[in-house]
């Protein structure tokens, strides 16, 4: 299975991302320039965590005018698998591809701690490999991480099962603590915590891997 | 609208003497004018020589007494003298370290004067040619019943974690302190750790006549300038409105700068002749070092060509602005277009700005004129050296009786001091601190010492800072040795062997005399203890005039530490690991309570007496742990700092809501003594025999762990008793109490 990482200017975790494919998943990773405007022969696209263009404006504000975006959109259109983690997820709801926005965490601090979080879906591309409700900890890093949509926009996600990630004890004041929502077609995924950054046990948790596994049983299954 | 400024002429110069502003003495006026350059100077020249003779720039008070600090063994690379000091891991790899103040800017305007610190040491680390792996903060402010103390920490706090998430280096560790002396002067040290392989070794050279000198990163602006003179002074309450001369920090472009910077290091060493930071005094600073390290060879700018944020910049602006994120590169004559071409890619500014010359001159021209033509090492080398007067400290003389404080009541003591500030969790500060980014931390700030692992190896780096300015106040000597082997007692604990130093020498002004002593005294005492523990000193920064308004601080020399963890599996934490593991106190505790917490806490704000420390029995302790550690005998590690025993123990317990029960000949106020060497540690049931075989007489059992939260440890003269989950709520929730109290 071949992986794209997208680098933005700014973006931090995008080596992260691929070691996490490459030494943790072991499978293909590439990191992809933002003036990229192709990404044919990927099986997955990943959008990192960071600061794409230093949070200027406003966080993935700017990111959403990046010349990869366009190619980004065609490659969500085709029902394969796209997941954004941290900035990534602001980026992604920047770009119209996900709904709601990533407001200042309400403490208004930067918040880096692990976070228990409850896997909500687990009928998914991101999440087969979890039981059902099952109880994880990933490490979250972020600013802007208090998820924000209006009422009809939470109905639907409810409706859809869209809301796959949810926080135990809700760090940022997430809307009904949500850590991470997919789109309704369900190839599309945005989560604030960093599965990248728990892919072995030597970090404190290897609880990360089960995202990128279940995204290649996916993908086995499948060709 | 053309702004009209008019320079004074030299000859205005020499009779208003308005370089005394920038911090020339008269005397080194003179000197410059009648034996070096046989003339009086211009405007712009006299503003280059007040820097680049600054004590920040050229270490005029303290060479003398830095010379007295040990920088060989076997495993140096680098040592002082570049952008920071390297040493060998092995694998051809290499470990690069600095530390660096950033104090009078994070008073005057603390979010930025913090964030600047973290960007400028960052580029002294990948100047050098390394990845920026991991940065590490010690800190002190004054007490924090001062709401203008509450301002600084959260503001200081917001600018390093600003800067360093942005920038995608983990921020793995450091440590806080409050002290009433730190009041008006609170200390901002950063230190950056490096990781590279050897062969991509750069250094800041201008060499080769001919050779083009590029300016890359953000354009010159009128942010920072004097601000080499402005932290070589003392402070005042009046000079607190001197914002011209903190700087603003850009992340954003200091990660591109970074990302841009090692690419030409890794693709194009071979055109890549030298690379430093503008740092302290800017353009002039790096050009001029840059020069002089060269042997002299002689280098001419354009300053029109220097890239400028604000029209009508004059000469002496451009060469002493601190803007930030900018770097100078000497590339090869006829490979330019290379290295511009890479940073177009990155949209940052690169532009010939000059070249180097074979005449040993540093000649600048701006509008077509020499508005500056000396030798480069009438800037560099030949700055005056001062040794100045030392004398004792009164209380050092003689020195107050040692306290014996009585202690009827363990327990209430206990409580007490882990919600002493300096003692209380900082997690309220490091959770704003991104410490995992770039997926290589396998400890997290909050413990003895930070580790990262080398990703693809089977090693790690162990890092940590540490000082104790109130024993360093009580003997700067032995106080000097103890910082030194505190932080090697930290990489130690954590499963390391320590491998060299950093430091950030912080203290009052050399004219005064005690200051003086004091620094000259735990220069030598660091030395001793580095070459006792085989960790040269390879980097580090010097700053004095920490004074406002005629107080100095206490004298605090901070040390940055790093360790090599040979195998991964050696890698120790400082909490117990389960219940029924037996706990164990390595090293002697006598009556020391001279500079301690528990000293203050009673009331001494002042601390007093003596400092009691044996350099042999640290270090014959330290090989002890490391020795049990790679016989894989301790479930834990944990050295034994400012509230002693009592703390140590109450902290490895709440990780795991553990519990603890035993007996200990010590008295109750022996809990709190702060006697140095002294480690805590655990070892389960099957591992006890070896472990006592191993340690003889050196380690005591204390009791067993206990999966209750129940903690009971009877004494020769009374007992503890708590529950370890109120002890936690305590000490978790003392700092975010004191920050956010309102009064």
């Amino acid at each position: 299975m071949k992986f794209a990482v997208i680098s933005f200017p700014g973006s931090n975790c995008d080596e992260d991302l691929y070691y996490a494919i490459v030494d943790g998943l072991k499978e293909e990773a590439e990191i992809i320039p933002h003036t990229s405007t192709r990404l044919d022969g990927f099986d997955a696209v990943l959008v990192p965590g960071g600061f794409s263009y230093g949070d200027y404006l406003r966080t993935g504000a700017i990111a959403k005018f990046a010349p990869v975006m366009p190619a980004l959109k065609a490659f969500a259109a085709t029902g394969k698998p796209v997941l954004g983690i941290c900035n990534g997820f602001q980026i992604l709801t920047e770009a119209g591809l996900l709904p709601g926005s990533l407001q200042h965490n309400t403490n208004m601090q930067f918040i880096c701690e692990p976070e228990p979080l409850r896997v909500a879906n687990h009928n998914t591309m991101f999440t087969n490999d979890f039981a059902a409700d099952a109880h994880i900890t990933l490490p979250i890093a972020h600013g802007e991480g208090n998820y924000y949509c209006d009422a009809d926009t939470l109905a639907s996600l409810k409706a859809n099962n869209q809301i796959v990630f949810t926080y135990s004890d809700n760090p940022n004041g997430s809307v009904d603590d949500i850590a991470g929502i997919m789109n309704e077609q369900g190839n599309v995924l945005g989560m604030m915590p960093h599965p990248e950054r728990a892919v072995e046990s030597l970090l404190g948790s290897s609880d990360g891997l089960g995202v990128f596994r279940s995204l290649l049983a996916t993908f086995t299954r499948t060709v | 609208m053309q702004e009209l400024r008019t320079e004074p002429t030299p000859e205005q110069i020499r009779d208003q003497k308005p370089y005394k502003d920038w911090g020339l003495s008269e005397d080194e006026y003179n000197l410059i004018s009648t034996k070096l350059l046989h003339r009086l100077p211009n405007y712009t020249e006299a503003g280059l020589f007040a820097a680049m003779w600054s004590e920040h720039c050229s270490y005029k008070n303290s060479k003398h007494v830095l010379r007295k600090f040990w920088n060989k063994g076997s495993r140096v690379i680098m040592g002082p003298g570049e952008g920071a000091g390297v040493l060998d891991i092995g694998d051809d790899q290499a470990v690069v370290f600095k530390a660096e103040s950033h104090n009078h800017p994070s008073f005057v305007e603390p979010y930025e004067g913090a964030a600047t610190g973290v960007g400028g040491i960052i580029r002294d680390i990948f100047s050098m040619g390394a990845k920026p792996i991991a940065s590490l903060d010690s800190l002190r402010f004054g007490e924090l019943s001062d709401p203008k103390n509450r301002y600084l920490v959260d503001e200081v706090v917001r600018g390093i974690a600003a800067y360093g998430n942005c920038i995608g280096i983990p921020t793995v560790g450091g440590e806080i302190g409050f002290d009433s002396v730190y009041h008006g002067n609170p200390l901002v040290n950063v230190m950056c750790v490096g990781l590279m392989n050897q062969e991509d070794l750069k250094k800041g050279r201008a060499t080769g006549t001919g050779n083009s000198i590029i300016y890359v990163g953000a354009k010159t602006g009128r942010d920072g300038i004097n601000g080499a003179t402005f932290a070589s002074n003392e402070f005042s309450e009046e000079k607190e409105a001197d914002r011209s001369a903190v700087q603003v920090g850009d992340p954003f472009m200091e990660k591109l700068l970074t990302d841009a910077c090692l690419e030409i290091i890794h693709d194009h060493s071979d055109i890549l002749m030298g690379i430093q930071d503008m740092g302290a005094a800017g353009l002039v600073s790096s050009s001029a070092e840059m020069a002089s390290k060269a042997n002299d060879s002689g280098l001419t700018m354009n300053l029109d060509l220097v890239p400028q944020r604000k029209p009508h910049m004059n000469g002496y602006e451009i060469m002493l602005s601190e803007s930030q994120e900018r770097m100078l590169l000497c590339v090869k004559k006829g490979e330019e277009q290379t290295v511009l071409d890479i940073f177009a890619r990155y949209e940052l500014d690169a532009v010939v700005v000059g070249h180097v010359t074979d005449d040993g001159m540093y000649k600048l021209t701006q509008h077509g004129e020499v508005v500056t033509n000396v030798p480069v090492s009438t800037l560099v080398d030949d700055v005056p050296e001062y040794v100045h007067e030392g004398r004792k400290p009164q209380h050092i003389v003689s020195p107050a009786k040692n306290d014996r404080p009585d202690i009827p009541d363990a327990t209430a003591t206990l409580k007490a001091l882990l919600q002493q500030p300096t003692i209380a969790s900082k997690k309220p500060v490091f959770r704003q601190y991104d410490a995992q980014v770039q997926a290589n931390t396998v400890v997290t700030p909050g413990s003895d010492a930070a580790v990262v692992r080398v990703r693809h190896t089977n090693k790690a780096l162990a890092m940590t800072t540490d000082c104790n300015g109130r024993y360093i106040y009580l003997d700067p000597y032995q106080g000097g040795e103890i910082a030194v082997s505190e932080a090697a007692r930290n990489i130690v604990a954590a499963g390391g062997t320590p491998i060299g130093i950093t430091d950030c020498l912080n203290f009052g002004s050399p004219d005064n005399p005690e200051s003086y002593w004091s620094l000259d005294q735990s220069v030598q005492g660091i030395a001793k203890a580095c070459e006792l523990f085989d960790t040269p000193v390879i980097s580090g920064n010097v700053s004095m005039y920490n004074e406002t308004d005629g107080k100095a601080i206490y004298p605090t020399p901070m040390i940055g530490m790093v360790g090599l963890i040979e195998d991964l599996k050696y890698i120790t934490t400082q909490d117990f690991k389960q219940a029924g593991d037996a706990v164990y106190l390595i090293g002697d505790t006598g009556d020391d309570f001279s500079g301690s917490e528990l000293q203050k806490l009673l009331g001494q704000t002042t601390p007093s007496g003596t400092i009691r420390f044996d350099l042999d029995t640290e270090n014959a302790n330290q090989q002890l742990v490391k020795q049990a550690i790679r016989d894989g005998l301790l479930q834990s590690a944990h050295d034994l700092s400012e509230g002693g025993l009592g703390v140590a123990l109450a902290e490895a317990l709440f990780d795991r809501q553990l519990g603890f029960k035993g007996t200990t000949k010590l008295t109750n106020r022996q809990l709190f003594a702060e006697t140095q060497s002294r480690f805590l540690v655990s070892v389960s049931a099957e591992k006890q025999a070896a472990f006592e075989t191993l340690a003889g007489d050196k380690a005591v059992q204390l009791g067993t762990t206990t999966a209750d939260a129940a903690v009971a440890l009877t004494t020769a003269d009374g007992e503890l008793n708590a529950d370890s989950n109120e002890l936690n709520e305590l000490y978790g929730g003392a700092l975010a109490c004191l920050l956010k109290s309102k009064d």
